[in-house]
């Protein structure tokens, strides 16, 4: 490779793009899943960490250690279980990450809900888990949903690590862009994953406005 | 479990340039090296967006775009410009990841001082520096050591990570024995690893304890 090489070679991505596109999916599949796994979980366990005090240090005091492991070290000692190169290896660790971010992010947004809601809500009649669904969760959601950009947001970029171990999605891209010395697939790699994470990003901002229309209306009255 | 008592059990992995000592060292090193470069950097600069509240945008553009940059591409990618067999471009990337999580703290954490606090400061005829680093500094103290902690496990995690493109440290480990499937010392690697994270994460709240003012954490009961 002599001192010539351009960053990127526009003709490479034309030709390799099905492949591209491939590993694309599976980048999507291996760090979407993990989020809505983390998702589904951190809502009962943020539920339960936010009527029981209690749990709430416990809780988050665990999810600190998981959150500050080293993914790559999580990935190889799961390796033993779920295999090498597996999706599985990859996702069981972020759906983890994903959780150390949303359970404190439900717990907070629980939190958030006045007391004179509250109490408004419970002297209008409404039952322990109406009170749950229709006013207590509709006023978490932005801050669970703050908490959800920055999961998904991880998420997108830490899959690119499991290539290391044979299975990270785009992240292959700089592991064949090393191994030949070739800028251009990491330079793609690159582009796609933060790419990816703006518009997962985005989507979610969208999501949030949809949610809560409340806050607009208020914005504009 | 056998693979660890292989890897910790085998005594030429306790001497020698390959060793355990020599390689934590070097991962303790480097990672300081980059977190010290990177506090150099983003501190003063948190501290002074925070205090003149101009250049927030800057602040919140950094911080997601750092999320979202995925390190292992961002390693290899600099290395192969600045060109293979050296080991200090690896900081670069390392540096780059470590700033905006002690930026974004360091310039919440002033931010969000009392308006009150700050009134009562400048009316007990302090200057606008003596604020800064006797009364906003030490309030924000405990956001800024969190930035802190959230930079040193990222930078100890991407220095795992960048032994694929030839650092030291305890990646070699993992690295070495996935291209040679030799498990032992990949688990082992991956165990040391996390074992470090974990003294991080407690050496920083211990830091906590010692530096945060007991006012500042509640811990001093008022009368």
């Amino acid at each position: 490779m002599g001192d010539t090489e351009p960053l990127v070679r526009w003709d490479w991505i034309g030709r390799n793009w099905p492949g591209i596109q491939q590993l694309l999916t599976d980048h999507i599949v291996m760090a979407l899943v993990p989020v809505v796994l983390g998702l589904v979980i951190a809502l009962p366990l943020g539920l339960a960490s936010a009527r029981w005090r209690v749990l709430y240090q416990p809780t988050v005091g665990l999810m600190n250690v998981v959150y500050s492991l080293p993914s790559l070290a999580v990935f190889i000692v799961l390796i033993p279980i779920t295999g090498l190169a597996e999706r599985t290896t990859v996702i069981i660790p972020l759906t983890f990450y994903s959780l150390a971010v949303l359970i404190p992010a439900v717990v907070d947004g629980l939190g958030a809900v006045p007391d004179s809601v509250r109490q408004s809500a419970v002297a209008m009649g409404f039952g322990p888990m109406r009170r749950l669904l229709q006013v207590d969760l509709p006023i978490a959601v932005p801050v669970v949903l703050a908490g959800l950009r920055v999961a998904t947001v991880s998420s997108i970029s830490l899959v690119s690590v499991g290539a290391l171990i044979g299975r990270g999605g785009l992240g292959y891209l700089f592991i064949d862009g090393w191994q030949r010395q070739f800028y251009t697939p990491i330079v793609v790699g690159i582009v796609l994953v933060v790419a990816l994470a703006v518009l997962a990003d985005g989507l979610i901002v969208l999501a949030q406005r949809l949610l809560t229309p409340w806050a607009r209306a208020r914005r504009t009255a | 479990m056998n693979w660890l008592v292989d890897f910790f059990g085998n005594r030429a992995n306790w001497s020698g340039s390959g060793g355990i000592p020599i390689r934590l060292l070097e991962h303790v090193e480097f990672s300081l090296a980059a977190l010290l470069l990177a506090m150099v950097i983003a501190i003063p600069l948190g501290l002074l967006i925070g205090h003149t509240r101009r250049g927030a945008v800057l602040v919140v553009v950094t911080a997601n775009a750092a999320r979202a940059l995925p390190t292992l591409g961002l390693v290899v990618l600099i290395v192969l410009l600045a060109g293979v067999g050296t080991t200090w471009p690896v900081l670069l990337p390392l540096v780059a990841l470590a700033i905006p999580p002690i930026l974004v703290n360091t310039y919440e954490g002033i931010r969000g001082v009392d308006e009150d606090l700050r009134d009562a400061a400048y009316g007990m005829g302090l200057r606008g520096r003596q604020v800064l680093l006797r009364v906003l500094v030490p309030v924000a103290l405990p956001l800024i050591l969190l930035g802190l902690r959230i930079a040193a496990i990222q930078v100890v995690a991407t220095a795992t990570v960048a032994a694929y493109v030839g650092l030291g440290g305890l990646g070699r480990y993992i690295i070495d024995g996935l291209a040679t499937k030799d498990f032992p010392s990949t688990i082992g690697g991956a165990v040391l690893v996390a074992a470090l994270a974990l003294v991080v994460q407690l050496a920083f709240s211990l830091l906590q304890r010692v530096l945060v003012s007991p006012g500042v954490s509640r811990r001093a009961r008022v009368r």
